[in-house]
């Protein structure tokens, strides 16, 4: 009698358990919202990330279609390569164009995706060739700087 | 002169014996994890442990969370609502909770709650010759009576964390959006948009996996070492709940550092 | 071969550096009831613990069954174990299982008979000690005296050859020490077991056991029959069984001179 009592409470339990883990990967978490299963993934070269992330969204007209999946620097281009996971679902041709922008003014970095004209499509290890760097907040100020003083002489 | 050596000495005197404690502790670890067979052969007996660790500390739990639920609906809405961003009060709890307090406060009252039974009652098996008396059966102890809760507590733990979360969730959802009346699509959506599976939930389960081992291993270890006295069990029982806390509290701040950063 | 079922040759022991036997000699006959007696402190549970291989002595040896067994590796003490069945002091039953399941205990955990045999077994080992009509109860619901005898129960359950008493009739009533006497010789008797008890009783004692050992300052001071030692005129022996204060086992613990203590 004792065994079904212990049985019984302890499948009551786990049963809540397991419900309540659902409960967060479904209506807390993002597993059903933009769950990125397969993936294929793309480099792209920088001269300068700013303060993007590994795991920093990547968005094609605003909505996010991949994530950063890592960064390194190259020792001999000593530029940043970008490594970057796309949904398969989503398909961009060769020629896209691609960014890192801030979300807001002082959000976090993102990369956005434009899609350029090319008949040929992205696909597994392709790079994407044509890039714009993160906008730095020092380097915009001295260029405005600079150019303002070079206006007076 | 004296009195500096005779401080020394005591200094010296607890960090050895501190040193001692732990690899017993270890030593009993191993043995736990070397005579875990019966407890996966004969479930039953940890199941039977289960149920006195998980499903007795769950009253505790889901009325715990559901308090800490309103409370950081209320704290996060009123100072959200100075920045104009009171949406964001659903991301607030979901993330407090699942990321830190579900499993740290979850591993509080477990030590408490579960912790202090499963010193209490092993130390005063030991103290009462049974766990003698079971090895004069030629049955091991360690296998019979201490594996079985071992596994019980490891198991128990990440289940309560999960009941924790979502409760406690719930509570902040009561507030925000019952009592407040924060909108309730913003408060859902903007929690899915900034909750991530892999990266706040599974790692709150990992966190509470790892509070479940050392909670456990302290409070039988506790049990198992505690002199055979009654007052040697009671002292046991105190040191269960304060060393189960300040090491709950480091590992979370370790595995925290971890985590966020790797 | 002899008729020795446990033998006990030149056995030192001791905690730390405070040596509690100095050499001692002793051998348990089969199917006899033997006791080991001796004060308060002088290692005679430690004896028990010492056959029963829960520690091991710094040097001699104790065999049982011809096998050593400080000797043996966890596997073969767990073997010799189980031949063995121990009464503890105070029964140490399991608090969390019913009467019925601390006798059932030895056999779930050495047996794989089925629950209806289990029943018929745990019935009939109740039924020796007199308890059969209490299998529903927990620990906690006994008496000391009851407690002890499904502590009994317990230790034969799976027939052992040799059954080890520590202090069975410490902080009993007359009533229930005459029980527990009776249940230790028919056990015995009925089992074809080798009883070895531990105890500081000296009239129940000399009322049923059939060979006796005396215990003192690590050694074993006088042995013999009943008869031969209430014969005896060792001094020990004599303050002993007739529970005299003073004499060879002084009334004070050794100290300074009592002058010197109060600074006199």
């Amino acid at each position: 009698m004792d065994k079904i009592k212990f049985d019984a409470w302890v499948g009551i339990f786990v049963a809540i358990g397991v419900i309540s883990l659902l409960g967060l990967a479904m209506k807390v978490g993002n597993l059903t919202s933009n769950d990125i299963r397969e993936t294929y993934s793309v480099i792209a070269h920088f001269e300068n990330i700013g303060g993007l992330k590994p795991r920093a969204p990547v968005k094609g007209a605003g909505v996010v279609v991949g994530r950063v999946k890592s960064i390194i620097f190259d020792t001999e281009a000593y530029h940043a390569i970008v490594k970057i996971d796309i949904d398969k679902r989503y398909v961009f041709p060769k020629d896209t164009f691609a960014n890192i922008y801030t979300a807001g003014l002082l959000g976090e970095q993102y990369i956005g995706l434009e899609a350029g004209g090319d008949m040929k499509n992205l696909s597994e290890g392709d790079r994407i060739t044509q890039t714009q760097d993160a906008v730095v907040l020092e380097k915009l100020i001295s260029q405005f700087l600079y150019t303002k003083a070079s206006e007076e002489d | 002169m004296k009195s500096l050596i005779n401080f020394f000495e005591k200094v010296g005197f607890s960090v050895t014996s501190r040193i001692h404690r732990l690899g017993t502790a270890t030593r009993l670890f191993f043995l736990i994890l070397l005579a875990s067979g019966e407890s996966f052969k004969r479930f039953q007996l940890t199941m039977k442990e289960i149920y006195f660790t998980g499903v007795m500390s769950l009253v505790i739990i889901i009325v715990s969370a559901f308090f800490v639920g309103m409370v950081l609906g209320l704290q996060g809405y009123y100072t959200l609502q100075k920045y104009g961003s009171s949406e964001a009060i659903g991301v607030l709890v979901a993330l407090a909770l699942v990321r830190e307090l579900g499993p740290v406060v979850t591993a509080l009252l477990f030590a408490g709650r579960a912790g202090t039974a499963i010193t209490a009652e092993i130390g005063l098996m030991k103290a009462t010759e049974q766990l003698s008396a079971m090895e004069m059966m030629a049955v091991n102890p360690v296998g019979r009576i201490i594996a079985p809760r071992f596994w019980a507590g490891v198991i128990a733990m990440p289940i309560l964390a999960a009941i924790f979360s979502m409760v406690g969730i719930l509570g902040g959802y009561v507030v925000a959006v019952i009592v407040i009346g924060v909108d309730e699509g913003a408060f859902w959506s903007q929690m899915q948009a900034n909750v991530d599976f892999r990266y706040d939930i599974v790692n709150g389960v990992i966190k509470s996996l790892v509070f479940g081992v050392a909670c456990t291993i302290i409070a039988l270890f506790e049990g198992y070492d505690a002199p055979p006295t009654a007052e040697g069990v009671s002292r046991a029982t105190t040191r269960t709940v304060v060393t189960s806390s300040l090491v709950i509290l480091g590992l979370d701040f370790i595995l925290t550092s971890f985590m966020i950063g790797g | 071969m002899s008729d020795n079922l446990i033998t006990i040759e030149n056995l030192t022991f001791g905690y730390g550096t405070e040596i509690l036997h100095k050499g001692i000699n002793m051998e348990f006959q089969r199917g006899k009831v033997s006791a080991i007696m001796g004060g308060s402190g002088s290692g005679k549970t430690t004896i028990l613990k010492l056959i029963g291989g829960q520690i091991k002595p710094k040097s001699g040896s104790v065999s049982v069954d011809n096998q050593i067994v400080h000797k043996q590796n966890l596997d073969g003490i767990y073997k010799l174990r189980r031949k063995m069945g121990m009464l503890f002091q105070h029964g140490a039953l399991f608090t969390d299982l019913s009467v019925y399941e601390n006798v059932a205990f030895p056999m779930r955990e050495h047996t794989d008979l089925p629950e209806n045999i289990i029943k018929d077994l745990v019935l009939m080992k109740l039924n020796a000690v007199g308890l059969r009509g209490a299998y529903k109860l927990m620990p906690t619901e006994l008496s000391g005296g009851m407690a002890r005898r499904v502590a009994l129960a317990r230790a034969i359950a799976l027939d052992p050859d040799i059954i080890m008493y520590d202090e069975p009739f410490a902080g009993l009533d007359p009533i229930s020490m005459a029980v527990i006497c009776d249940l230790i010789r028919t056990l015995n008797d009925a089992l074809g077991a080798t009883s070895i008890i531990v105890t500081h009783d000296v009239a129940e004692t000399f009322s049923f056991a059939d060979y006796i050992y005396f215990v003192a300052d690590g050694i074993v001071a006088a042995e013999g029959s009943p008869k031969q030692l209430m014969a005896s005129k060792l001094p020990f022996v004599k303050q002993f069984i007739h529970s005299e204060k003073d004499g060879p086992v002084p009334f004070h613990v050794s100290a300074p001179s009592y002058n010197s203590d109060l600074s006199l």
